[in-house]
């Protein structure tokens, strides 16, 4: 899919938590201290934050790399798992913090890892369409998952914002997207319910390499480009192993997928996870690096992305923090830390 | 605090919007509408860049009601770039470490919650400054 004006990124902005949990900790407590783990740490939202506060701050920083007037957003579109409210837009709260109140349109979406990635490839069309000067999409999670169960390890939080305007004003300019999406069952939860359930070993091949494999096949066959044309390439970070094998089986080299694999160190952000590593691949990009980003939502879908850097990265990158600044800031918490942060305790 | 009276302080709690004085032009934060310098009218919405440093501060380990969670928590009297002294909560940094001096920038997070079917409250706090911006 191409829409039929050119249009790309024009400013991005990550944000990762201050706190770490040691999968250690969690092999500690429920395992007797022995076993292996998926991923080294995750990072854990410190009690003041939600999927609001991760994308304002997500989003600021995409602005400041835009350097456009919050006015003249028009849609801001938040993608996320874990919305504060069950009712009540996480997108009017964001909107707001920034500045582009009233005159946009704002809407949250789902689809488990990848609503960001969707609300990204409908910014694309709505700009390219004429609806909108630009506009604002995040992806962002304080993602959570039953104590002592395998989700634990890698459920994180994070989040990554992005400014879609016309190609001409473009850091990284769209070469087209592709989607795959099948009615696949792996992992969901119920309304009401605390945590997810998942399929285990069923959220592998029938549901992640299916999708992601399709999809990143799908847009290299539309745009006629193979794995070597690629200077870095992000899949879905559910844990380590997953894009490594994906990556793989594509015909990637570890180098490539090295820059925006970063889910050993802050685990899987959800609806963050393929659009962080976005943000790490444009922190070091060149112009005309083509990079490719592939997500993937549980239920089950993947989009593939390919852009190509152009030189207005340069002047823009150093604006807001790097989405390594973030990784880097870090304060490992204990188990019982990490229950009181995440509200695991009952308390009344 | 009832939902229209959060609702109102909403521009300076999110993102810290103060007023700017047409006479004399202090930069006023909160918003008054007239000047504590000049006692003239102040109306002009001024938004503070949110970057300043720590003036003052005390940490509070009895919590004020509502904000438990975040027990115990260093409170700054942040003086901003831009002159006003603001009253807030640090976050992001361990009680042990905050001085007097040091920069902070603003970020907004959950101030409260009132209760678990009630309103998330959100608004400003001070961090360390987590990287100096090169470019502005």
């Amino acid at each position: 899919m191409k829409p039929i004006r050119d249009v790309g990124i024009i400013g991005y902005g990550a944000y990762v938590p201050r706190y770490r949990l040691p999968a250690s900790e969690i092999v500690r407590v429920w395992k007797g201290g022995d076993g292996d783990t998926p991923i080294t740490e995750k990072a854990v939202p410190g009690p003041d934050e939600d999927a609001a506060t991760i994308a304002i701050e997500a989003a600021r920083n995409a602005l400041s790399r835009a350097g456009i007037p919050p006015a003249r957003i028009g849609a801001v579109w938040v993608g996320s798992e874990s919305h504060p409210y069950a009712v009540k837009p996480t997108s009017t709260i964001v909107a707001e913090a920034i500045g582009a109140t009233p005159e946009t349109q704002a809407g949250d979406w789902e689809f488990a890892c990848k609503a960001g990635t969707e609300a990204m490839q409908a910014a694309f069309g709505f700009v390219a369409s004429g609806m909108a000067a630009y506009a604002l999409i995040v992806g962002a999670d304080t993602a959570q998952g039953r104590p002592g169960d395998e989700l634990e390890y890698t459920a994180s939080a994070g989040g990554a914002a992005y400014i879609i305007g016309l190609a001409d004003e473009s850091l990284a300019r769209l070469e087209g997207s592709y989607s795959y999406v099948t009615d696949t069952p792996d992992f969901f939860r119920r309304p009401g319910q605390e945590y997810p359930t998942h399929g285990s070993r069923f959220t592998g091949d029938p549901a992640y390499f299916r999708h992601v494999l399709a999809a990143a096949r799908g847009l290299m066959e539309q745009l006629g480009t193979k794995p070597s044309d690629y200077r870095m390439a992000v899949f879905h970070q559910p844990n380590v192993k997953f894009p490594e094998r994906a990556a793989k089986t594509l015909g990637f080299t570890d180098e490539q997928i090295r820059t925006g694999l970063l889910a050993d160190v802050i685990g899987n952000t959800y609806a963050g996870s393929s659009l962080l590593g976005l943000t790490a691949m444009l922190d070091v990009a060149q112009p005309g690096d083509r990079l490719l980003l592939v997500s993937f939502g549980s239920g089950a879908g993947s989009d593939a992305m390919s852009f190509v850097v152009t030189d207005k990265i340069a002047e823009r990158r150093d604006r807001a923090p790097f989405t390594q600044d973030y990784i880097r800031r870090r304060k490992v918490i204990d188990y019982g830390l990490y229950v009181r942060y995440r509200g695991k305790l009952k308390m009344h | 605090m009832a939902i229209p009276q959060n609702w109102r302080l909403q521009n300076q709690r999110y993102r810290l919007t103060g007023e700017v004085c047409n006479t004399c032009g202090a930069k006023l934060f909160p918003p008054r509408d007239v000047c504590p310098e000049c006692a003239k009218p102040a109306y002009e919405p001024f938004q503070f860049a949110g970057k300043g440093e720590v003036y003052s501060f005390t940490v509070l380990s009895e919590a004020l009601a509502g904000y438990e969670a975040y027990e115990p928590y260093p409170v700054a009297l942040v003086k901003l770039q831009e002159g006003p002294l603001v009253t807030a909560q640090l976050t992001d940094v361990d009680p042990q470490d905050v001085h007097i001096g040091m920069p902070v920038e603003m970020v907004t997070r959950k101030l409260t919650e009132e209760g678990e079917d009630g309103l998330i409250v959100y608004g400003y706090k001070f961090r360390p400054v987590l990287k100096p911006a090169v470019n502005g």
